[in-house]
């Protein structure tokens, strides 16, 4: 605390710094962000209460079992080796290491306490040390002290765990029964978060379920669209259910900032990072893996953020998110992550390293899964001055064997594309120019799924274009992309067959000067929407690749995301609070036409809620393909009634508002007859209402001009 | 039909007013001058100089001969249509913000703004029919609203004055005892500043504009919400046809992030929408600013509004508007 100045001491020192006090509005100085001057907040008087609390209690020291039993002569040399290890860790306090003997015989107990400055010291020096193998038959058993209440509790004697009654959970999936076939979609607008259905036939959304301060910062849907995961200070949860949202669990992460689940939403992965108490620390990171059903710790990572910032810049205070990444297709097999000269990949069943080892890759940068396999693809960059060629490798998970890898000159940078069904990986290779002052842009095509793993080379028929967006039609063989110098850049779309030869890439077609700098491709492939966010104001192209066709060019002005439903029967752009106005969005037909526009004030989310993978089979759904229009006949008619439905609604809606009008109007009209007499003296008599000076008469006027008569001589 | 772009002000616009016979269109500006043009054509006819501040506000008497402004330099002028002389001068302790003359022009009331710690009041004054005999005098001071009030029109029979402003909130008074009768419904009210109130022809209906991004019809006498139309914009001028079931609705973004935008972003549009099935009907583009004010002529079959930009747009209706049908 500063001391307080007495009112004396303040004049004098104004007197002193030549500064008038009348004039000196105190209430406009502002102390620079983080500067204090000496002078301690209220606020963090409080903190440091808390922090001296902490003192108080036995948070910093640590048990430490397991230790050798020595006799009084190397009782120096022990204390020597425990006080090396667990300095490394942190500051041992003075006198903070005691290691109690037996009074008679004088040797050790086999133990010590050790007392650190802080109790994240002695949280980490547990995590580090425990299990850690002195020789072999004294591994450490590294306890918190204050855990030995808990460990007083443990009943002698083991009593089975009760097992609960088996009660059927609600059916999570019944979404997917609607009636009409309709998709969800959540939005966050203000406090309110709200779940809807998307009801194109009616052009509008129908509610399912609202919420305020569901989520205190934002809402996610499980990969598979099972649960609707929100975000809040103790943890995270999921919702779900037949009818409503309800919650279905809890993961306790006190103040959890970013998740992601698995694919197969068996996991969900939780982050949270913790600003350091001494400012030169980094930030220590906490990364929780759950199971979502039963709401299980599996594992859980701590550590400095360094530890964590291998690899992609930017995300959360370094981190890039997520930091693991999920392989093996939809079984949540493997994850991993990068870390110094090594990628560590997990496996599921144990959680711990596959063959309890990292995969040793030196300078790694990237890596990222097939969508399908468990194969990793890594990309390790130019070393030495050009003197090691940079890398792309393709890894075989868990044999940890490579299956292909392709060395690449003069590269300044790589971006892994894979294709959805994991069948091709694109690599986008930026390449230096001889003098080294610019890069241009090739890819490397791999063929997964092919013998031996073919790579072919594509480069752009100008080869100077910037590439500004790339992205592989889901589930097809087909690829787009933006190149070319903004403003009007072009976009191209390749195909990775070329007629018949299904093993040569060839381009379709070059689309001159779009206004755009995203591709949004159905998930469905066949149709795009190439979209110019941002700069370009919000222009909508909507495309047709089989047929290399526009389909229809729209605008939805500032619009900032575009997200495809998960059938690719509707899109949906919106413009979130990232603007101020317009916030709101468009459902569009996957053919361009507007459906409907919603207006939503700080508008912050919108996601449609996926679909689990189709149960038919491949040639279940050729047949249908085939016969289309024999199972689209229903719905047909289903459109028709619907809009016969409408239009009759509407004429009934506009019929009442008519007639409720009329009987107001008529009404006024009444009332100002009523009146007239009072206003005509209000106005001194002037027989005055507006009706009768502009009734208008038509009066017809005949003049007789002239009138003369002839005779017509008849012959 | 092109519209006529009047640029006669140096500043943006703030009220815009025809007179009854609908071939006089009166404009008030920030710049201290209130003009009078040609209904028809656009022509400027006068000026009327005195005003020592921005003007937010005029009104026209029934026979066209007195006019009556309020101006931000604390005061209300009435002036002579004709010649352009003050005839007038009501001194305030703070800038006026609205006038309406009553049925008969023989009293006005007349609004003031809150101003160095003093509430905003609304001011009914004696109108003389010979100017000389002119005092004043106010004949109730009525007091009370929160804030700015931003209009205050007469009632039927000017038995109630009708206000509404900052607090949002459109207030029903009795104009001989000051006594407030209504208030429209929390509900159902506007969110935000109601910037502009206007009445029907024949008075039986009001309608309010608000920042709020809404226009809302009420029943003049009783204060009952008739009707709601929705925008995107926060509406700043509204205006009624007197000859189809239209409305019009002014506005656009605040003034004060206009430059940071594109002009597409502000959608500085007037809104036609059908009074009945409160459904948009169409838009006039055209102004690069905010529309402040709007106007019907009382035949219905031109309309002009003028914007931040400092132009007053006068559009005569195509022969296609008549026709509209929904």
């Amino acid at each position: 605390m500063a001391d307080v100045m007495s009112m004396e001491d303040l004049n004098a020192s104004a007197a002193r710094l030549n500064v008038d006090l009348d004039s000196l509005d105190l209430d406009s100085i502002r102390l620079p962000a983080g500067e204090t001057f000496g002078i301690i907040s209220d606020d963090e008087d409080l903190k440091e209460e808390e922090d001296f609390e902490f003192e108080e209690g036995f948070g910093n020291i640590i048990v430490v079992d397991n230790l050798p039993v020595v006799p009084k002569e190397k009782f120096d040399k022990l204390e020597g080796v425990v006080r090396k290890i667990y300095s490394q860790i942190g500051v041992i306090k003075e006198d903070g290491l005691w290691m109690p003997t037996d009074p008679d015989t004088q040797k050790t107990l086999g133990y010590c306490f050790i007392e650190y400055n802080t109790p994240q010291e002695a949280e980490l020096a547990k995590e580090k040390t425990h299990g850690y193998k002195l020789d072999r038959s004294h591994i450490f058993s590294v306890n918190m002290f204050d855990d030995i209440e808990k460990f007083l509790k443990v009943p002698e004697q083991w009593a089975p765990p009760e097992s609960k009654p088996y009660t059927p959970g609600e059916n999570l999936q019944k979404w997917l029964m609607d009636e009409k076939a309709r998709d969800q979609f959540v939005i966050r607008a203000g406090t309110d978060t709200e779940v809807l259905w998307n009801d194109a036939r009616q052009s509008k959304p129908e509610l399912v379920y609202k919420r305020s301060y569901w989520t205190e910062s934002f809402v996610q849907w499980s990969p598979l669209g099972t649960y609707l995961a929100t975000v809040h200070r103790q943890g995270a949860a999921v919702w779900g259910g037949a009818t409503t949202f309800n919650r279905l669990m809890r993961y306790q992460h006190s103040q959890v900032k970013l998740i992601d689940f698995s694919p197969g939403e068996r996991f969900l992965v939780t982050y949270s990072s913790q600003e350091p108490s001494n400012p030169r620390d980094t930030h220590r990171v906490v990364i929780n893996i759950f199971d979502v059903r039963s709401g299980k710790l599996m594992r859980d990572f701590k550590g400095s953020a360094d530890e964590f910032a291998i690899g992609g810049t930017g995300g959360v205070s370094g981190v890039s998110w997520p930091v693991f990444r999920w392989g093996g297709g939809r079984e949540d097999l493997y994850f991993a992550r990068i870390g110094k000269n090594a990628v560590s990949v997990y496996e599921t069943e144990t959680f711990g390293l596959i063959d309890k080892k990292s995969i040793k890759v030196e300078n790694v940068v990237d890596f990222s899964w097939s969508p399908t396999d468990s194969i990793l693809a890594l990309f390790v960059p130019e070393l030495g001055g050009g003197n090691q060629p940079a890398r792309v490798s393709l890894v075989q998970i868990p044999s940890k064997e490579e299956l292909r890898q392709k060395n690449l000159f003069s590269v300044s940078d790589c971006k892994l594309y894979w294709q959805s069904n994991g069948e091709y990986l694109a690599v986008k290779v930026d390449r230096y120019t001889k003098t080294k002052k610019s890069t241009y842009t090739g890819f490397e095509l791999f063929r997964i799924k092919e013998r031996d793993i073919p790579i072919e080379v594509l480069e752009l028929e100008n080869k100077n274009d910037k590439i500004i967006a790339f992205a592989w039609e889901p589930k097809g063989h087909r690829f787009a992309v933006i190149h070319g110098d903004n403003p009007r850049p072009d976009v191209s779309f390749y195909s990775m067959r070329s007629g018949t030869n299904i093993g040569r890439v060839s381009k379709l077609a070059t689309l001159k000067g779009k206004q755009a700098n995203a591709l949004f491709w159905s998930p469905g492939g066949r149709f795009i929407i190439l979209a110019g966010l941002k700069g370009f104001n919000g222009q909508l192209e909507f495309y047709n690749v089989d047929e290399l066709e526009t389909m229809a060019q729209a605008e939805h002005f500032m619009a900032t995301d575009v997200e495809w439903d998960p059938t690719g029967r509707y899109c949906v752009t919106a413009v979130t609070s990232v603007h101020e106005m317009e916030n709101g969005f468009n459902v569009w037909s996957f053919n361009g036409k507007l459906l409907y526009r919603i207006l939503k004030d700080h508008f912050f989310q919108f996601l449609w809620r996926p679909r689990p993978q189709s149960f038919l089979t491949a040639e279940k759904e050729e047949e249908i393909a085939k016969n289309l229009k024999k199972y689209s006949k229903k719905y047909e008619a289903e459109d028709q009634d619907v809009s016969m439905l409408l239009s009759e609604q509407d004429r009934e809606k506009r019929k009442m508002l008519k007639e409720e009008w009329a009987r107001w109007i008529g009404e006024w009209k009444r009332l100002h007859e009523e009146e007239k007499l009072e206003r005509q003296k209000l106005r001194d008599g002037e027989a005055s209402d507006e009706e009768e000076e502009y009734e208008a008469k038509e009066v017809e006027v005949e003049e007789l001009l002239d009138v003369s008569e002839e005779v017509i001589s008849f012959d | 039909m092109r519209p006529i772009l009047m640029k006669g002000h140096e500043r943006p616009l703030t009220f815009l007013k025809y007179n009854r016979d609908g071939d006089l269109l009166f404009s008030c500006a920030k710049d201290h001058d209130p003009t009078v043009w040609f209904a028809d054509n656009g022509e400027r006819l006068g000026t009327y100089r005195g005003h020592n501040g921005a003007v937010w506000t005029c009104d026209i008497s029934r026979d066209s001969a007195r006019l009556i402004t309020g101006s931000a330099d604390q005061t209300a002028k009435l002036w002579d249509v004709r010649t352009g002389t003050p005839l007038f001068t009501f001194n305030f302790d703070s800038p006026t913000r609205s006038v309406d003359f009553s049925v008969g022009d023989k009293l006005a009331v007349i609004t003031t703004d809150p101003f160095m710690g003093l509430p905003s009041a609304i001011h009914i004054k004696r109108i003389a029919r010979d100017p000389e005999d002119q005092s004043g005098e106010s004949v109730l001071t009525l007091k009370g609203p929160q804030g700015r009030i931003n209009r205050a029109v007469w009632g039927p029979l000017n038995r109630t004055i009708v206000s509404g402003g900052e607090d949002s909130v459109i207030r029903v008074w009795d104009s001989e005892t000051g006594k407030l009768l209504k208030e429209s419904d929390k509900e159902e009210s506007h969110k935000k500043t109601i910037t502009s109130l206007t009445k029907a022809v024949d008075g039986s209906h009001l309608l309010s504009g608000s920042l709020d991004k809404s226009a809302k019809l009420w029943d003049s006498r009783t204060l009952k919400l008739v009707k709601t139309y929705v925008t995107e914009r926060p509406v700043n001028a509204v205006a009624m046809s007197p000859l189809l079931e239209h409305i019009v609705l002014g506005g656009g973004q605040d003034a004060s992030s206009v430059t940071t935008t594109d002009h597409r972003a502000g959608k500085f549009e007037a809104k036609f929408y059908d009074k009945s099935l409160t459904e948009e009907i169409g838009g006039v583009k055209g102004h690069f600013g905010p529309i402040n004010a709007l106007a019907f002529n009382p035949d219905g079959r031109s309309f002009s509004s003028g914007g931040e930009d400092g132009y007053v747009r006068l559009h005569h209706f195509d022969q296609d508007y008549f026709n509209i049908k929904i």
